[in-house]
């Protein structure tokens, strides 16, 4: 019963959503306020009936209904409560069901927050958002419903995917979507500026909460998916170029020069049709990211089921809605009047710098993912672009970003002068050097290229840190706005990711042994003594696990218990790392095949530095949070009259 | 000019679904994956000898008259330990010329992690940056190449070679070669 109502919501939010997304921007173009006050009403209630039909297919996997299809496929009576939540969304079918559910809740944060929205503006983007939920409704109900029925009922399900039954995979999608769909939302702002030929500095000001929003869920999501490939495929590695990560690595990057480039219109009236583009492609990004991963076109470690219908539909969807944008970009952004004029030299310069590279950036990686595909069509010949071709391009073209982001927040706006900025940052330029001869000397002196780069991280660090240092000397510290305060934490915060990936992937120590219980291994100055192999039993699996006793000079220091699961009910091995961190470095243990009479292999790694990795995508994401914070108090003050005053910054 | 500039990302996008839509309906299996070096001659070779003392590896090692079986691998890879008896093999029973190239390996690392196992390779190269294993159309390690005895690619294994590999492809490769 409680699935056809589930079901019954979702044609009704899909009618709700239509109404939306109609109505108000026929009211938008005749003036009709009672129309148009029809977007408020319909998101909040399309919102309501999504999160309903989201209940009743959580209610399904909670109490393991196995009359519903996708509940048998994806979920097991023996699994615990988390992964049975998790399985909502740990499947195709959920996890579009879970993407219409936050489109619709961003609606409904637009219907809210969105009071002081001008009635036409507001209309428009919630009519847009609507649009785009119609698409996914549509999709959902009419190729992938997940609250079709099995009958008769299978005395018991599949179970998930061992790889997904993980706490941090658990909170990822949910995360990503945020992330994806945030950028909906500044598509929707972008479109109904277009449709209004209209984009000024109030419209930037009230863009940019939502694109920074959408942005900071987006660097956590996939920084906890990076954390997962770093400890459950346990490989040592943190980031594998797979097209999956791609995926999402674009929209950020794009979202970011949005971030940026909208600072210019707000503050300068000034890149308007390029911040709108881009305000258009993150979240063209995020669709064609999904189109990727779930059409099958591209091969990738990720496990949705691959169907080339799915596929179609998600194309037909990214044509209409990337097709449709870009459309009418050609058309009216010609239009959109460019204001204030600036020297190459300048804080608009700067920024401007910063979008051509972060743009550069996204088009490498939107070419590396997309090259085989490109050339397997031409010319039937197969490669793969994997991290060579992304650490030989990818790589470079951050060093002149890195450089630039500290110089420049100390650059004026529209014109400046580079050496008194360099000045103000003599003390970051010393350290990095200093840090740059450090690592030459006492860490590793053949690698020039990590040591730059590390110098690079100690660069950001400083330099981003240097331009609180004014406001420390005066005083005003307590003052400073946290719009300035986010801007420093996610700068500083880059720079930890730098020196964690560096110090990881060049400065790692490795072994590789076979060890049986009672042997004795040297590693990195640590003893290693594989205790025991016991079995375990966990709820739905069966593991082999090795208990490592490491000391250090004779002292135990720690025990490792690097684990092997056999997931029984799908047959699958999934290994779990053991991993025992200290904030400076992580000691990384994994247990590979092996028999008592050979014994079994055991990984050791030694990874300088690798949990600033996520340490500084969650400080990013909370520079963003902070900032955001800033922006909610100031997000009434925006007004359309030119004569009013914009309160100084 | 400028018309044409905004129309350009619309441009891009049809270019883009069109491959899409192509890929779609053509029926083509992406995960299976091919090689760009079967049937041509092997990419450029020119590394430095892996074992000191040696002279560098280059083109010429390939084009002996012999059949050639090329064979990147690193010591921090744990398929590469896996394929490494086969190899030990092919070199003890059947006398194989296999030329070892460390891939992104320091010759600290490689060479205790051959002197462990034992060394099969007649010829050992060291490709500390990873260019050459870009020019080869490597994905990653371990990758084994079949080489004729005019340096043509015959035959790219990615990943492990298997016992199967062993007995269906590379000694029926050798024998015809041999002949």
């Amino acid at each position: 019963m409680i699935p056809e109502l589930g079901h019954f919501a979702l044609i009704l939010a899909l009618a709700v959503a239509l109404v939306q997304g109609t109505l108000p921007l026929v009211g938008a173009s005749r003036g009709d306020l009672r129309l148009m006050a029809l977007g408020r009403t319909a998101a909040l209630t399309q919102a309501f009936l999504v999160l309903l039909a989201f209940g009743a297919l959580t209610q399904a996997y909670v109490t393991s209904d196995f009359s519903v299809l996708n509940v048998v496929d994806n979920s097991h009576s023996a699994k615990p409560l988390l992964y049975k939540i998790s399985g909502v969304w740990g499947n195709h079918e959920g996890s579009m069901l879970l993407w219409a559910l936050i489109l619709a809740l961003f609606g409904a944060a637009v219907a809210i927050f969105g009071a002081n929205l001008p009635d036409t503006l507001r209309s428009r983007v919630l009519a847009i958002q609507a649009l785009i939920g119609v698409g996914f409704l549509a999709f959902l109900l009419f190729t992938s419903n997940p609250f079709a029925r099995v009958y008769p009922a299978p005395p018991d399900g599949n179970g998930l995917n061992p790889l997904l039954q993980d706490p941090g995979l658990a909170f990822h999608p949910p995360l990503l979507y945020l992330g994806y769909v945030g950028f909906s939302v500044t598509y929707a702002f972008a479109i109904a500026a277009l449709l209004e030929g209209r984009v000024d500095a109030a419209w930037a000001r009230w863009v940019r909460p939502w694109a920074l929003a959408a942005w900071c869920f987006l660097t956590l999501g996939i920084a906890l998916g990076s954390w997962w490939a770093y400890y459950i495929l346990g490989w040592g590695g943190f980031w594998f170029w797979d097209p999956v990560e791609n995926a999402s690595l674009m929209p950020w990057l794009a979202g970011t020069a949005l971030l940026h480039s909208a600072i210019v219109v707000e503050k300068r009236d000034a890149l308007k049709s390029w911040t709108v583009l881009l305000a258009l492609l993150a979240f063209s990004l995020s669709l064609l990211g999904t189109f990727l991963v779930r059409s099958g076109v591209l091969t990738s470690v990720h496990a949705f089921a691959q169907d080339p219908a799915r596929g179609m539909f998600i194309l037909a969807f990214l044509l209409f809605v990337t097709g449709g944008g870009l459309a009418l970009y050609a058309w009216r952004a010609p239009q959109l009047q460019g204001g204030g004029l600036f020297q190459p030299v300048s804080r608009e310069g700067a920024l401007i710098l910063n979008n051509l590279l972060l743009c550069t950036l996204a088009a490498t990686v939107l070419l590396g993912t997309l090259y085989p595909l490109f050339l397997d069509l031409l010319t039937g010949n197969k490669v793969s672009v994997g991290p060579p071709f992304f650490n030989a391009t990818f790589v470079p073209l951050c060093a002149p970003l890195f450089a630039a982001l500290c110089v420049g927040p100390f650059l004026g706006w529209k014109r400046a002068e580079l050496w008194p900025a360099l000045m103000r940052l003599r003390v970051a330029l010393v350290v990095s050097l200093a840090a740059i001869v450090v690592a030459m000397t006492m860490i590793d002196s053949r690698s020039t290229l990590a040591a730059l780069a590390f110098g690079f991280g100690v660069w950001l660090i400083v330099g981003s840190l240097a331009a609180l240092s004014d406001r420390v000397r005066s005083g005003t510290l307590r003052t400073i706005p946290r719009s300035t305060l986010g801007m420093v934490i996610s700068h500083a915060a880059l720079g930890f990711v730098v020196l964690g990936s560096v110090a990881t992937s060049s400065w790692n120590t490795e072994l590789m042994h076979t060890m049986k219980p009672g042997d004795r291994v040297d590693f990195a100055g640590y003893s290693v003594l594989l205790d025991r192999m016991d079995e375990v039993r966990g709820p739905n699996y069966v593991a082999e696990r090795a208990t490592l006793n490491v000391s250090v000079g004779g002292k135990p220091y720690t025990v490792l218990q690097p684990e092997r699961r056999l997931f029984t009910v799908q047959r699958r091995q999934v290994a779990e790392t053991a991993i025992q961190t200290n904030g400076l470095r992580d000691f990384y243990a994994t247990l590979g095949e092996g028999n008592p009479q050979q014994g079994w292999v055991i990984r050791l790694y030694l990874n300088p530095l690798a949990p600033w990795i996520w340490l500084g995508a969650a400080l990013c994401a909370l520079g963003g949070f902070v900032s955001l914070s800033d922006r909610r108090l100031r997000i009434g003050a925006p007004s359309r009259r030119p004569s009013s005053l914009q309160p100084a910054e | 000019m400028r018309r044409l500039l905004f129309i350009l990302p619309l441009l891009t996008l049809a270019l883009m679904a069109g491959f899409f839509a192509w890929s779609l309906t053509s029926g083509r299996d992406p995960a299976s994956i091919g090689s760009v070096v079967v049937g041509r001659p092997a990419p450029k070779l020119d590394l430095p000898a892996l074992r000191p003392g040696e002279p560098p590896l280059t083109d010429a090692d390939l084009r002996t008259g012999k059949p050639v079986i090329v064979n990147f691998f690193a010591s921090w890879c744990t398929p590469c330990l896996a394929e490494h008896p086969l190899f030990t093999r092919l070199r003890e029973r059947e006398g194989a010329t296999i030329v070892g190239i460390a891939w992104k390996n320091k010759r600290d690392d490689a060479l205790p992690w051959l002197k462990r196992l034992g060394d099969p390779f007649k010829l050992a190269g060291l490709d500390l940056d990873g260019k050459t294993g870009l020019d080869w159309g490597l994905s990653g390690v371990p990758e084994t190449y079949l080489i004729d005895g005019t340096g043509i690619v015959r035959r790219h294994y990615r990943g492990p070679i298997t016992e199967r590999d062993l007995n269906e492809t590379i000694l029926p490769f050798l024998k015809g070669a041999a002949k």
